[in-house]
């Protein structure tokens, strides 16, 4: 399976060792190149390679002439309501899904750093999502949601198909993601409160602030560079979510869960579209990097 | 005041957490009947094992879980091999490839995966990989090795240049002072990354849904989806077991590495 890995050539060459060239420069173009063939073999070629596929015609299928077609897909794109009506999913999946994880971890490292009694228990309970396979978040909570034999009809004497409802699904998708994404969040939320000097509290208590302004105005600041981290992080990781919510609803009911790679997904495979959902991809790759860019310039720019 | 608050937000982020947990387990206990009740109980009045023996039946969990457990060793031992020349020289040499393989790492978090895996399933199709093993395992190596990398190394930086340089003193060569001083002391540093990559193999989903499409070839995520579908409530018992089953990797590796979560992992300076 090695063989596999390294047979073919890759497509950049380093250069070869002229004269000038340091023997340590040598030594670590030899060091390197293991790592580096796969990772320009199977991720880089292919990422350039899909941004070149965004402007064909190209069809999943071997029989086909692929030709360049300029922005037809782009415009293809704009036109096209079902990518409008799973943008807009993903747009209210991503965006509520960072926020309110963000809040619900923010709520539960600020408890764990407090040392109460049985937080050791919340604290091994908040890993345990990072933990496990996204495939069986995914069937845990569907068996959560189950009409008949599921928990939460139970619980609350209802008898909803929660995944199957028009306007439920979304909302019961985005539990799970938050179910999900938490431990990271807290994870790195804690540490980064753990990292914030013990003197700055008690200079704010000699001042007489209370705990909301010791809150507001010292640890939020402090924690700002970690919240914006992890705030993007998390955004572009539920943007490009897939696994999850294909285990959990497969896009359904109707398109209501139908996430952009779900849409991808379904052109670039179902459908055999390669050209017109390589442009999906790329059209959400820049829509991610502005969001990204406009999000990092406005907190650096109020950071100063 | 404040305290009891405290506690009645502990207390409802426990539940949150736990109780989708709990219902897996207490699925995973129950017979049919019970399963069959219109008003499910919390506790199985009969708890069974039997799902866990059925879960075996019901599918080819077990041919589903040796090709997860080659694909996932392969994987992570390739990745380690060819990760570690790769890590020792970034972390020795600063140079320009060291910012060029974190941004690659940040960028490839930003690209949709659809934007690469089109091309590779391409790719991977002309070189007669597709539906195989080898080819997940060539998919995965790639994907897990720019963070191996970083976390390799972090944990080369950790053992002090002086100790290599010490080795030669003494009339070491070079080969012999890394096998002899920096091997034993990057050791749990490999170890961690090698149970890192094969959790990030055992758990993968999307890239072999992609490639495998036989279910002859199937790893257990994708076997485990295939057991949904339009299922009858009897099936859920052995679904639950097999669930519970496929995440004891995973509990096994977090266990291990808890201590080490907390302030190395995330922080990116992983110390051995």
């Amino acid at each position: 399976m090695t063989a596999t890995v390294t047979r073919p050539a890759p497509p950049r060459k380093p250069r070869p060792a002229r004269r000038g060239i340091s023997r340590e420069t040598r030594e670590l173009w030899v060091l390197m190149l293991p790592a580096m063939v796969p990772v320009l073999l199977f991720s880089v070629g292919p990422l350039l390679y899909g941004i070149g596929l965004a402007f064909t015609d190209a069809r999943n299928t071997r029989v086909h002439e692929t030709e360049f077609v300029g922005l037809e897909n782009f415009t293809r794109l704009l036109g096209d309501e079902d990518f409008w009506a799973s943008f807009q999913i993903g747009a209210i999946w991503s965006v509520s899904v960072t926020v309110l994880q963000f809040l619900a971890a923010l709520g539960l490292a600020l408890l764990l750093n407090e040392k109460l009694r049985f937080s050791g228990l919340a604290r091994v309970l908040s890993v345990v999502p990072w933990a496990m396979p996204p495939v069986v978040i995914g069937l845990m909570w569907k068996l959560v949601y189950h009409p008949d034999a599921g928990v939460l009809n139970g619980l609350l004497g209802t008898d909803i198909n929660w995944l199957a409802d028009f306007s439920l699904a979304l909302p019961a998708i985005i539990v799970v993601g938050i179910w999900a994404g938490m431990p990271q969040t807290t994870v790195v939320l804690l540490a980064g409160l753990q990292n914030v000097p013990k003197e700055l509290y008690e200079a704010g208590a000699m001042d007489g602030a209370g705990t909301w302004r010791r809150f507001w105005n010292i640890t939020l600041p402090q924690l700002r560079p970690v919240i914006v981290a992890i705030t993007s992080l998390d955004f572009v990781w539920n943007i490009n979510q897939f696994g999850l919510v294909y285990v959990l609803t497969q896009g359904g009911p109707g398109g209501r869960t139908r996430l952009p790679m779900l849409f991808a997904y379904e052109e670039a495979f179902r459908y055999r579209m390669a050209g017109y959902a390589s442009m999906l991809g790329l059209a959400m790759a820049i829509v991610v990097l502005a969001v990204l860019g406009l999000y990092l310039w406005r907190q650096m720019r109020e950071a100063k | 005041m404040r305290r009891v608050w405290q506690y009645v937000a502990l207390v409802a982020y426990v539940v949150f957490l736990a109780f989708p947990l709990l219902w897996l387990l207490s699925t995973a206990l129950k017979t049919p009947q019970e399963m069959a009740l219109t008003d499910p109980t919390w506790i199985p009045r009969e708890p069974t094992l039997a799902n866990f023996g059925d879960a075996f039946g019901e599918q080819d969990l077990v041919g589903a879980s040796v090709r997860s457990l080659v694909v996932a060793l392969f994987a992570s031992v390739i990745t380690v091999a060819i990760s570690l020349p790769a890590a020792y020289a970034m972390a020795r040499h600063r140079s320009l490839i060291n910012k060029i393989a974190i941004g690659w790492v940040l960028v490839s978090q930003v690209f949709p995966f659809i934007l690469i895996i089109i091309p590779l399933f391409m790719i991977l199709r002309d070189l007669d990989l597709v539906n195989t093993l080898p080819g997940l395992v060539v998919v995965h190596v790639t994907f897990t090795l720019p963070f191996a990398l970083w976390m390799l190394q972090g944990y080369v930086r950790a053992v002090p240049r002086e100790l290599e340089e010490a080795a030669s003193v003494d009339g070491a060569g070079r080969l012999r002072s890394i096998v002899s001083v920096v091997a034993p002391l990057l050791a749990p540093g490999v170890v961690a990354t090698l149970l890192f990559s094969f959790i990030s193999s055992w758990n993968e989903f999307m890239f072999a849904l992609v490639i495998l499409q036989d279910p002859e070839v199937m790893t257990l995520p994708l076997t485990l989806v295939r057991f949904t579908g339009p299922e009858g409530v009897a099936r859920l018992g052995p679904l639950a077991a097999a669930s519970l089953m496929a995440t004891i990797p995973s509990l096994i590796f977090f266990a291990i590495i808890q201590r080490r979560l907390k302030s190395g992992l995330m922080a990116g300076a992983v110390k051995g």
